[in-house]
């Protein structure tokens, strides 16, 4: 059963490796806007250290918005979506699989790349491992609750900011316990129930919002 | 089948819009009287808060107002549910028939907050637990419209918006619990909005009472705006036809 997620994942990684382009305007994009903040509040360590947590992570939110609505379009435009929607397998494990290659090309670049901008903003070490730790088991929710924000979009003009007016607010309680969890880090009350909800947070969105984002697309294929 | 009076031939878009249109002056009259009744007593009757002063009357507006955001939210979300399992065209056009109201009060609610928390607390805003979700909740509402009015295809719009409202309604409650730790962890005990328990019925009488006005007024409304919807959607069929030029059948 498993075996469509996996070609779905394989497929999806070689179509983005081709097009390395769209991977790495989202990265530069993550680090021009964490880097604009110190030049918009001043360069205090103190004030830049407690920001830190809030900015990244927002940045990190917005980086995953920023390559969300390619997740079904290209499919959509040349037909491959209407083929894997009438295949055999269920569309919520076609869907899955586009997720998690989603988050290996957007969300743990943004993991292994956020340590090194935390150092801008004078983290500890401590912190800076729970935030990779808390971008890494937060991001792959982000991408799901995005699928279901792209499949709802899809086709539809206007269809980037409208996805943003969807997905932001449900992104929320991941914003929170991702940078409550490094700002507790910070504070030295120890990041471990903040990284908890997370990983729920994380495990319930990869089983559910695969199939609310299959129902969406077969509402949007009719 | 049978001759009993059967729910379900209200379902049909023809026949409720007649019914519909009977049915809102009621819910409008209702809202009225609901609505003096509760203001008299909240602007004559109830006493002057000891520590609040007057300002506090402002409650008879903002409550009521907190509580339709929610609840119309929940029946939104119930319209979706049933839309999406049967099949039914009326339940969408419900469902986006409440969305304006809904976020208008939500809307209101934040409006007549910020008002009393200037002379109560000394600021417009606070990031209350409260606070911050009703607002998350109007970005929730915002969210609906605005898919709903992106989409050209009615039936593809009730649907989308429906399982949105759906995944919505299933995160609400994780919204309120993250917002509610985050706001007790974040800045602990800041401005408190639980009220002293000693809330004289004289105010609770009038609460009710404008919360049934504005729950009647949500009605009225929402079966005025399904009324429009219909007919714009309808517009192909003949009795909107025979509606529209006046003709009886």
């Amino acid at each position: 059963m498993f075996g469509i997620v996996i070609a779905v994942i394989a497929r999806d990684l070689r179509l983005a490796l081709r097009r390395q382009a769209d991977i790495v305007s989202a990265l530069f994009f993550f680090v021009i806007v964490v880097s604009l903040f110190p030049l918009g509040i001043g360069p205090e360590p103190d004030l830049l250290r407690k920001l830190a947590p809030g900015v990244l992570w927002v940045a990190a939110l917005l980086a995953t918005m920023l390559s969300l609505p390619r997740l079904f379009a290209d499919d959509h435009r040349d037909g491959t979506l209407e083929q894997l929607a009438l295949a055999p397998h269920p569309l919520g494990l076609v869907v899955l699989g586009k997720v998690v290659a989603h988050w290996l090309v957007s969300g743990l670049p943004l993991a292994l790349l956020a340590p090194v901008l935390g150092l801008q903003f004078d983290l500890s070490a401590d912190a800076l491992v729970v935030l990779t730790g808390s971008i890494l088991l937060g991001t792959p929710a982000l991408s799901g609750i995005g699928g279901i924000g792209a499949a709802l979009t899809l086709g539809l003009r206007g269809g980037g900011v409208l996805l943003s007016l969807l997905v932001l607010p449900l992104y929320i309680p991941v914003l929170i316990f991702g940078a409550g969890a490094v700002d507790a880090t910070v504070t030295g009350l120890g990041g471990q129930a903040h990284l908890s909800l997370l990983a729920a947070l994380t495990c319930a969105a990869l089983g559910f919002a695969p199939w609310a984002a299959a129902a969406a697309l077969k509402i949007a294929l009719e | 089948m049978n001759d009993r009076f059967n729910l379900y031939r209200f379902a049909a878009p023809a026949v409720f819009y007649p019914l519909a249109g009977r049915l809102v002056p009621w819910f409008a009259g209702l809202a009225a009287i609901f609505g003096l009744a509760g203001l008299a007593l909240g602007m004559l009757v109830a006493p002057t808060d000891f520590q609040q002063g007057e300002g506090y009357r402002i409650i008879f507006i903002h409550v009521p107002a907190s509580w339709m955001s929610m609840f119309i939210y929940l029946v939104m979300a119930f319209w979706a549910a049933i839309g999406l399992a049967f099949n039914t065209r009326l339940s969408g056009m419900m469902a986006q028939a409440l969305a304006p109201t809904g976020a208008l009060m939500a809307f209101l609610s934040l409006w007549t907050g910020a008002l009393w928390g200037k002379p109560m607390w000394g600021a417009w805003w606070v990031w209350d637990a409260r606070l911050t979700s009703e607002l998350i909740l109007l970005f929730l509402y915002i969210g609906y419209l605005a898919l709903t009015a992106a989409i050209d295809d009615p039936r593809r719009a009730d649907k989308a918006g429906g399982l949105l409202l759906l995944v919505g309604v299933v995160n609400v409650p994780i919204i309120y619990f993250s917002v509610k730790w985050w706001n007790t962890l974040h800045q602990g005990a800041s401005v408190s909005l639980t009220r002293s328990p000693s809330m004289a019925s004289v105010m609770l009488w009038g609460m009710l009472l404008m919360a049934l006005c504005f729950w009647m007024y949500t009605i009225a409304v929402a079966l005025l705006r399904v009324r429009t919807i219909l007919l714009e959607r309808e517009r192909h069929t003949d009795w909107v036809k025979a509606e529209l030029t006046g003709e009886t059948r």
